[in-house]
């Protein structure tokens, strides 16, 4: 019993989860019926559950992708810039032909899309593993430009469109479930396939521990990199489809604004680090629910929803120094210093020399 | 071990007080004990030389006295005085001045800063540059080095910037000045140079310490040597009163272990093999070679043939297993594999010849820690087969179970994560990812360093039955025992250089010592052997 | 690697060596590059457009950034360590919102304006220590930062606040002549202030040099013995102040103070550090180049609201194609150096 208990508490995916359910009993505790899913007259559910798997499908969605570059040591900036892109470029080609409720025509502008997105995924994935720029200045690139290009594209202009089809994608609903949902599990799943059915994450977690050992055993380091950014593009545009469709309009300064920040806190709290290795995918799962249900939270709770933010900042803090290597040493000192050892800790890393 | 431990050279002419003496000094890290009750002093105006292998304990002796490490027990006078340093700017305000050999000094900023910085004059409550250049060039000058103190470090060379150093050193007054491997990037003439101001720092009273993997430079330099071997002390020697073989032998030490059974068995059955038919030649390297790593060397190893590489540490045994394992990349020279020429730039072409490496850096670049036992063994099996085509679950756990049990891996189970495991299961599972692409060469650096006695013994009984059923292997060990036991034929390196290539037809240890000490120094000794 | 004692190579190189050299040290190139690229901009505006070479539309990059010119000071710092700080956009609203309320309870200005540069100062202590002690990449601290300052404006007030206190209207009006009908704000004297004492402080003091050593080597100044660790946490607590400073100064120059204002500006003041010749992994560059970078950035809006028909976005494509130019052209000269 104790022990079960412990492996419990030690499982990477207990706090998160443990704070997924505190905000989900704070809302009940707000709200009773918080919980309830009702079916419509149309045979759509309905509820805040609900609403958090769909308006949380956005942030899901970039976040698979970004656990893949995080777990390679890397990071996307510029998936924010992409959401915008995506939309600029889906909502510019349904406005620009003469019927724009024809499937046909949807079709095309949202492979348009998609297929810019991973223009912008390689050439991310060059900039990080040909020319050997920190990710982190390489994607901060497109996320400066990006917005631009966006905005170039829609001429400054917020594009609205009425169409069906392209509405479906972000408001719509499959066998009563919200499309975008359906979507988000979609990709979650089929992420999942790609790279445990395949050696792809074997590959992409080798390298994010120890790429040179992994150089070493052969593991080709540029083609997994040009992988990870180019899925992680692709994804983000597909998010940035969802959420220009939900708003019916392209907007290119505000659609996807500061999404990048809260799919890497989503990939941080799913318990993958960001100096990369392990990475788990129901992890992020996890992480980006707890994000969507903190904000439904400051909304039932009746806080300001704008300070959301401070929540974010205090969840960010609370997980950084939780994951803090000075937080574990503390925490290591505890538990060994015991009575038995009064030596105090004074450990540096025996030298490796070659 | 003991009773050589008491072994210490007379003091100085005229017996002065060394400047510094360490006694007793301790310092364990987790599961390791890096210095046991050591003991080490210095003179003033002598250089004394800190010889080891690696794990010897001489970086954790330099980090004890400049302060980067605490103590466990032992106490260090200073000048008489018991000192504890709690960080290396209190040990430098002590007097005690370190060059590192990767150079700790600031390639961004200016020459005048790297000398002058945490000293630097002052005018008007500001740095006052144009005295601390003045200030930094006559430093400079007086080591007859001739550069801009307003240059970047960084636009100079390696051998200037470790000047550069030692420029600072002085400037702070030191007592003591410590050496770490100031001269392994260094060619002939620099290293000259280094040596007259080495010399004349010496000759105004500066206790040096010097550590260096190249012998020749030790005999040249140093008045007094210490020899630490496994952590602890084998004794302190003056430097003209000790053989060269008995320097080596004292580093190397001779294992007296449960192995010498093994070995003998091992060592009449390969008997049999040695004297059979020369073996096809499977890799053959001529005249390869990289800057500041090792010298043009040729080296040809046949079908089945165990070839030892022999030498001290920084003789250059790693970087030719590195150049023929693909790890780095050759300046010059070629390679043949079965006779085609061929070239290797990244281990992933030499995996697609069947030519694996095996880092002797088992944590950096070895094993991935995170992932799991099955993952480590099937890794280089995968990455050649390419992500998209994965070798089967049901193969994985095969392939792993079946290490697992040949090589007596000990884990809970595959699933384990390699972290977890002693260091000599680890060594395992990193055999079993080589094994686990079928090499055709399979590239050992010491593969029993830092484990047990009996993961040691597996590991040679193993090399031995992978050569029996054709396998070609280099082998290299710091341990001579192990090399002799195992290889048809020694390849012997000192100072980058090959000095010997034989046939093991009952080569002795002493014989191997003596080639690693003086190598073609002296010709006739080589001949003798080699013929 | 040749002899050492064989004497220096400098004996006797020509200039066009020199200037070779000069341009391509990892120290001064880029910033040069900069220098060059702005008086060809200038030059390329002074032939397209008429009134373009005039003092005011010099003189009035500096006006419409002043906030700017003091953010990158404090980012310049920051950089230098090799850290980033997403939080300075933040602060500035931040900033702008408390000085908006508090004079609008009546405060006096110059209790509002201290207690500004105290706050921000602190936020930034706070992010120094979590980055140094708790080794928390500066990313991501600095995130939390950016989340928590933004989060605090909402929390302050929701809808923009107009200033009509009289110093800071004042302030915002006032024009200080420089003879020839030309003119300064009294922000570009304290964004020109701040930029001298960084420039100081940076090339004389021991703190300003351990700023930049720890972007080469952390651990080798270390081992010389500078104060890495104060200094590390330091950077944050001047990029605070700065953000503060800035924040007043875009007060001054907005009149308003507004949670949703200066956001992106990490963005700008990042591409001005880097655009100025301040490598993003730290160790080389000039506070003085990142201002060069702001009027650089200055002047591609100038040059854009000159051309009239072309619009806002260009500005971003351009200054995101400069980042990646300097980026690339800082990957070459260090790597070949090392």
């Amino acid at each position: 019993m104790r022990n079960t208990l412990i492996q419990a508490l030690s499982h990477r995916l207990f706090w998160p989860l443990a704070l997924l359910v505190i905000l989900l009993t704070v809302n009940v505790i707000a709200v009773p019926g918080f919980l309830a899913i009702t079916i419509n007259n149309e045979g759509h559910l309905f509820g805040s559950v609900i609403d958090i798997l769909r308006n949380g499908a956005p942030t899901l969605i970039i976040a698979v992708g970004m656990t893949l570059v995080i777990a390679t040591r890397g990071i996307d900036l510029s998936v924010g810039s992409v959401c915008a892109i995506a939309g600029a470029v889906a909502c510019s080609i349904i406005l620009g032909s003469p019927n724009p409720g024809d499937p046909g025509v949807v079709t095309v502008a949202v492979l348009t899309a998609l297929a810019l997105s991973l223009v912008v995924g390689l050439w991310n994935g060059f900039l990080v593993s040909v020319l050997g720029i920190q990710p982190i200045i390489a994607t901060l690139i497109l996320m400066t430009a990006g917005r631009g290009i966006a905005m170039l594209i829609t001429e400054g202009q917020i594009l609205t469109v009425d169409s069906a089809p392209f509405k479906f994608l972000g408001s719509g609903f499959l066998a009563g479930v919200p499309v975008a949902t359906v979507v988000a599990a979609a990709i979650l799943g089929l992420v999942a396939l790609l790279t445990r059915r395949t050696a792809l994450g074997l590959l992409i977690e080798s390298v994010g521990i120890n790429p040179e050992a992994s150089r070493q055993a052969g593991v080709r380091a540029r083609g997994l990199l040009f992988t990870v950014y180019a899925v992680c593009a692709v994804l983000a545009g597909i998010a940035g489809l969802i959420l220009t469709s939900n708003q019916t309009a392209a907007d290119a300064n505000n659609t996807g604004l500061f999404i990048e920040l809260d799919a890497i806190l989503a990939v941080v709290i799913g318990g993958t680090a960001l100096s990369g290795g392990r990475y788990s995918l129901t992890g992020t799962l996890v992480g980006a629910l707890v994000i969507q249900t903190l904000v439904t939270t400051v909304y039932t709770v009746g806080i300001p929803p704008i300070a959301t933010m401070v929540f974010k900042a205090a969840v960010v803090t609370a997980v950084c120094l939780l994951q803090s290597p000075t937080t574990s040493a503390a925490l290591a000192r505890r538990r060994t210093a015991g009575p038995a050892s009064p030596r105090p800790v004074a450990t540096p890393e025996p030298a490796v020399t070659r | 071990m003991t009773d050589t431990a008491s072994t210490r050279a007379p003091a100085p002419q005229g017996n002065p007080d060394p400047v510094v003496e360490m006694t007793d000094i301790s310092i364990s890290f987790p599961g390791v004990k890096a210095l046991d009750s050591v003991d080490f002093r210095m003179f003033p105006g002598e250089v004394h030389s800190l010889m080891g292998e690696n794990g010897a304990g001489k970086s954790t002796l330099i980090k004890a006295l400049t302060g980067v490490y605490s103590i466990d027990s032992g106490v260090v006078r200073l000048g008489g005085l018991q000192v504890t340093f709690s960080g290396p700017a209190q040990a430098q305000a002590a007097g005690i001045s370190t060059v590192y050999q990767e150079v700790n000094l600031l390639g961004n900023l200016t020459v005048a800063e790297n000398v002058m910085l945490g000293r630097e004059p002052r005018r008007r409550g500001g740095i006052d540059w144009k005295a601390m250049r003045q200030r930094a060039a006559e430093i400079l000058e007086g080591l007859h080095l001739d550069i801009d103190p307003a240059s970047l470090l960084n636009s100079h060379s390696l051998a200037i910037q470790q000047l550069v150093a030692i420029a600072r050193a002085i400037d702070i007054q030191a007592k003591i000045l410590i050496l770490d491997e100031p001269t392994s990037s260094l060619d002939v003439e620099e290293v000259a140079e280094l040596f007259r101001v080495i010399r004349s720092l010496k000759e105004s009273g500066v206790a040096i310490l010097f550590v260096s993997h190249f012998l020749d430079q030790v005999y040249e330099i140093s008045d007094r040597l210490t020899v630490l071997r496994n952590g602890q002390l084998v004794g302190e020697y003056m430097t003209d009163e000790l053989l060269r073989i008995d320097l080596v032998q004292a580093m190397i030490g001779k294992e007296l272990s449960a192995l010498d059974d093994l070995g003998s068995r091992v060592h009449s059955a390969e008997g049999e093999t040695a004297t059979g038919s020369v073996p096809e030649t499977f890799v053959a390297a001529k005249a390869i070679t990289r800057k500041g790593a090792i010298s043009p060397v040729d080296i040809t190893i046949g079908a089945g043939e165990v070839v030892g590489l022999a030498g001290l540490l920084g003789s250059g045994r790693t970087e030719v297993a590195r150049l023929i394992g693909g790890v780095d990349r050759p300046d010059g020279g070629q390679l043949k594999v079965d006779g085609r020429p061929l070239r290797l730039r990244t281990p992933r072409q030499a995996i697609k010849h069947r030519i694996a490496y095996s880092s002797e850096n088992r944590r950096a670049e070895g094993i991935v820690d995170e992932l799991t036992v099955r993952d480590n063994i099937v890794l280089a099996l995968q990455a050649d087969r390419g992500w998209f085509r994965p070798i089967p679950r049901k193969r994985q756990d095969e392939l792993a179970a079946s290490y697992i049990e040949a090589l007596n891996i000990k884990t809970p189970s595959a699933d384990a994560l390699v972290r977890n495991l002693s260091g000599g299961n680890q060594q395992k599972v990193l055999l079993a990812r080589w094994l686990a692409i079928a090499p055709r060469l399979l590239i050992l650096d010491e593969p029993t360093r830092g484990i047990d006695v009996g993961a040691k013994a597996e590991i040679q009984k193993l090399v031995y039955s992978l050569a029996e059923n054709g396998m070609s292997v280099l082998f290299i060990s710091a341990e001579l025992e192990e090399v002799l036991r195992l290889s048809n034929r020694i390849v012997v390196l000192r100072d980058r250089k090959k000095v010997a290539d034989l046939v093991n037809d009952g080569i002795g240890v002493d014989q191997l010592l003596a080639l690693i000490a003086e190598g073609a120094a002296e010709p006739e000794l080589e001949a003798g052997v080699a013929s | 690697m040749s002899a050492v004692a064989t004497g220096p190579v400098a004996t006797g190189r020509n200039l066009g060596a020199r200037i070779v050299d000069v341009f391509t040290s990892p120290k001064s190139g880029p910033v040069l590059v900069t220098g060059v690229l702005f008086l060809l901009m200038f030059a390329v505006g002074g032939v397209r457009y008429r009134g373009f070479l005039s003092g005011q539309v010099f003189l009035n990059l500096f006006i419409d950034n002043a906030y700017l010119i003091v953010l990158a000071i404090g980012m310049t710092f920051v950089i230098l360590t090799g850290g980033i700080d997403l939080s300075v956009g933040a602060v500035v609203a931040l900033s702008t919102i408390i000085a908006a309320r508090l004079l609008q309870a009546g405060w006096s200005p110059g209790v509002v304006i201290l207690l500004i540069l105290a706050i921000t100062s602190a936020l930034g202590l706070l992010v120094g220590l979590m980055i140094h002690v708790f080794e928390v990449q500066p990313f991501i601290a600095t995130l939390a930062a950016m989340f928590l300052a933004r989060g605090l404006c909402y929390i302050i007030a929701k809808e923009s606040i107009t200033i009509d206190n009289p110093f800071f209207v004042s302030m915002a009006n006032v024009r200080i002549p420089l003879g020839y009908r030309l003119s300064i704000t009294p922000s570009v004297i304290i964004a020109l202030l701040a930029l001298a004492v960084a420039v100081w402080v940076l090339q004389y003091t021991r703190f300003g040099r351990t700023t930049y050593a720890i972007g080469g080597s952390e651990q080798s100044g270390m081992l010389m013995g500078l104060p890495t660790s104060r200094t590390k946490v330091l950077v944050y607590v001047i990029s605070g102040f700065c953000s503060g400073l800035a924040g007043v100064l875009y007060a001054f120059y907005t009149l308003s103070g507004y949670a949703l204002t200066a956001v992106g500006t990490e963005l700008d003041a990042i591409a001005a550090v880097v655009i100025g010749g301040t490598l993003l992994t730290g160790g080389y560059g000039f506070v003085l180049g990142s201002a060069l970078g702001v009027l650089v950035l200055g002047l591609i809006q100038t040059i854009l609201s000159f051309e009239g028909s072309l619009s806002s976005w260009w500005t971003k494509i351009f200054i995101g194609a400069l980042l990646l130019v300097f980026i690339i052209l800082q990957k070459v000269l260090t790597s070949r150096r090392t």
